[in-house]
């Protein structure tokens, strides 16, 4: 052992010479560009525009900016975007250290975290938006041979996913539907192992409508059991394999892999099918929350609307109002006041998306056309 | 250049007519000194990277790190390992019961029963196993071994329910067993590949001997080859049993991320440390961040100490084994 010293002293020299390495401190914004915003581009005509946009976050929306890119890179040959579908808490994070654009999140930026604030820092001269674009509903799908139309109200989805009701033919799977003939098997309630937004925002849903004991998070809650799977596709597929199965997924997956969707009944009790058109009643019932040309919304998961479909997700493009360098603003501009159009938004619905209700499109054209 | 002045202690074998044979050998000393220096900063670097990052998300946990069957560093900041650190060991435990016995079985076909052409494809095509990504192990569990395993899994309830580790009350294919056996065929190749050399090794004098005494095939491999073989399929398994541990995507696919402590292997349930990482690491807060960076850094402690576990082994079944030539 006589390297025994020797060896401990170089092991202590290198810890100390790399303990630099170990911190690193992502609090200074690299965005280089201090210059005044430029005068906006007229809207509409995007004649020789190039450049790229790079944007990252929720992967809820990806298939969305997909299309919209395929379009947009069409009519805009000099243009490439880059959206890395990370997740939206990481999308949230590259925005704030001035690596991306914009962001796309299922949730608006969390006062609670700091985030406005940091967000408005790297905006510099301007401060950060929530604009709302996308909106995915999420659908219950189920697999149980034998049933059709299965009906459920948010108390009972409370329930069967904080595994309180074990069988399929509980009382009160059986109080809402009363003409299905249920079964006896065990229900294996699937929810995502990974975190997501969908999971952010079904969390949010049981814990105004149901008692839904647990803050709502992207992370399950581990006391409320249940089986994980990975991905929205990790679901679709642990539901297609497993009968008795039953879990909650955006739906465009619900569509592509024709699992069965539950009806699930709204504030006034009345049972509503999903489609484009009872989501997007839903949405059009929410309330702006934000300052000006913010429009954080707050979605009321308990609304009475008629034939409105209650469980819905909104993703958000997070970006500066003013003090993106010019070249980005511009960029940038021009893709969202594509998004946000009629034709944009048309694009979406066969994708299993729904477009955005009128009223609140047209509070988001006039927040893309501030952006300077 | 003039021979340098050696004051290395242990003298060098090599100070006979040092003057015409030392070109190269100054250089090629220092170099393979800083290699293993570099080695030993870039592990140092690490261990102070999870520790410097781990510590701040440690002191904001509202649970017990040790003890809290939960992992919820965003929301509530309470977190803890325990579920993780047992269901990493657990699936890595039972893929190694599994894939030793095998890779021991095909390391011996090849290095005694094979005949030669056979042997060299055979080794070839273990070889190529090690070479499929992982993540395609993890689409072949969950697309084809999750559903196939519903079935044997019934069975196993059925007839050996009374055994705990068969027990529980929804058994399915997404389960701990699923998850090793896709983690056992990973491992395979890699314990098969040493095992294989291992027993080339084995002194020809000693198992001719033990022919000369009359010996069948067996007896030979009984006597001569696996004792001399032994610490290095140990070895082999460590290895093995480490890249087990440290297996993220395939078992992040099949496990169902639950958070409880059982050892019903047929029910829904079980995660790991690794696929914990890969799951939570897209939507974490710098919390988050830190906490399953915590969560590393326990995972490198436990590889560390079965490594340690696994030579001391290796070192005293060498003072004893027969097998010293």
């Amino acid at each position: 052992m006589k390297y025994a010293g020797r060896l401990a002293a170089v092991t202590l020299v290198g810890a100390l010479s790399l303990a630099a390495c170990g911190t690193d401190n992502n609090s200074a914004s690299t965005d280089a560009s201090t210059a005044p915003a430029s005068t906006a581009p007229s809207a509409g005509s995007d004649a020789g525009l190039s450049g790229t946009i790079n944007a990252a976050g929720s992967s809820a929306q990806a298939n969305a900016i997909d299309e919209w890119k395929k379009n947009f890179q069409q009519a805009n040959a000099g243009v490439s975007l880059n959206y890395q579908p990370s997740g939206s808490g990481a999308g949230v994070q590259a925005f704030i250290q001035g690596t991306v654009a914009f962001a796309g999140s299922d949730s608006a930026l969390k006062d609670d975290k700091g985030e406005p604030a940091q967000a408005d820092a790297r905006c510099k001269t301007g401060k950060a938006i929530n604009i709302p674009m996308v909106t995915g509903p999420v659908a219950v799908v189920y697999n149980l041979p034998g049933v059709e139309g299965l009906q459920l109200s948010p108390k009972t989805i409370g329930g069967i996913f904080n595994s309180k009701i074990t069988k399929w033919d509980d009382a009160a799977i059986k109080a809402d539907n009363p003409d299905a003939k249920l079964p006896s098997t065990p229900i294996q309630a699937f929810h995502r192992s990974d975190e997501s937004g969908t999971s952010d925002n079904f969390t949010k849903f049981l814990s105004k409508t149901a008692e839904w004991p647990y803050e709502p998070a992207k992370a399950w809650p581990a006391e409320a059991k249940g089986q994980g799977a990975k991905g929205s596709d990790g679901i679709a597929q642990a539901i297609k394999s497993a009968p008795g199965s039953i879990s909650y997924v955006e739906l465009s997956y619900a569509e592509n892999s024709s699992l069965a969707k539950a009806k699930v009944a709204n504030g006034s009790g009345e049972f509503v099918e999903l489609t484009p058109e009872s989501a997007a009643k839903t949405v059009e019932a929410a309330e702006v929350v934000g300052q000006g040309n913010d429009l954080k919304l707050s979605i009321d998961y308990a609304t009475k609307a008629a034939g409105a479909y209650p469980i819905v997700l909104v993703t958000y493009e997070i970006t500066c109002e003013k003090g993106l360098a010019p070249e980005e603003a511009k960029l940038v501009k021009s893709f969202l006041t594509y998004t946000s159009s009629d034709e944009g938004q048309q694009a979406l619905t066969s994708l299993g998306y729904a477009p955005l209700p009128a009223t609140v499109l047209a509070k988001v054209r006039t927040a893309v056309e501030a952006i300077s | 250049m003039a021979t340098p002045v050696r004051t290395r202690d242990g003298g060098s074998a090599l100070s006979r007519s040092a003057s015409r044979r030392s070109r190269g050998e100054v250089p090629f000393r220092y170099a393979s000194t800083a290699a293993g220096i570099l080695l030993l900063a870039i592990m140092a670097a690490i261990a102070v990277f999870l520790v410097v990052e781990a510590v701040p998300a440690l002191q904001a946990n509202k649970g017990s790190f040790l003890t809290t069957l939960t992992w919820e560093p965003n929301s509530t900041q309470s977190f803890g390992i325990g579920a993780l650190a047992f269901g990493t060991l657990i699936s890595a435990v039972l893929a190694l019961i599994m894939a030793v016995p095998v890779a021991v079985g095909v390391a011996l076909f090849i290095s005694h029963y094979a005949p030669r052409r056979m042997a060299g494809i055979l080794g070839y095509v273990i070889d190529l196993l090690a070479a499929v990504p992982s993540v395609v192990y993890g689409l072949w569990g969950v697309v084809f071994l999750v559903p196939f395993m519903q079935g044997p899994s019934e069975f196993l309830h059925e007839y050996l329910g009374f055994i705990p580790l068969f027990g529980g009350d929804i058994i399915t294919g997404r389960s701990m067993l699923t998850a090793s056996i896709v983690l056992a065929v990973m491992i395979l190749p890699i314990i098969a590949a040493i095992s294989r050399e291992v027993f080339l090794q084995v002194p020809r004098a000693h198992e001719e001997a033990a022919l000369a005494l009359g010996a069948t095939r067996w007896e030979v491999i009984r006597m001569a080859v696996l004792p001399f073989g032994r610490p290095g399929v140990i070895s082999a398994s460590m290895l093995g049993l480490g890249r087990a541990m440290g297996e993220t995507i395939a078992v992040a696919l099949i496990f169902p991320a639950t958070f409880g402590i059982s050892l019903e292997i047929l029910t829904p349930q079980g995660n790991s440390i690794a696929a914990n990482i890969a799951n939570g690491f897209g939507e974490a807060t710098p919390i988050g961040r830190g906490a399953l960076i915590a969560s590393g850094l326990v995972l490198f402690i436990i590889t560390l100490l079965v490594n340690m576990g696994a030579r001391l082994i290796v070192a005293r079944r060498k003072e004893f084994s027969g097998a010293a030539a």
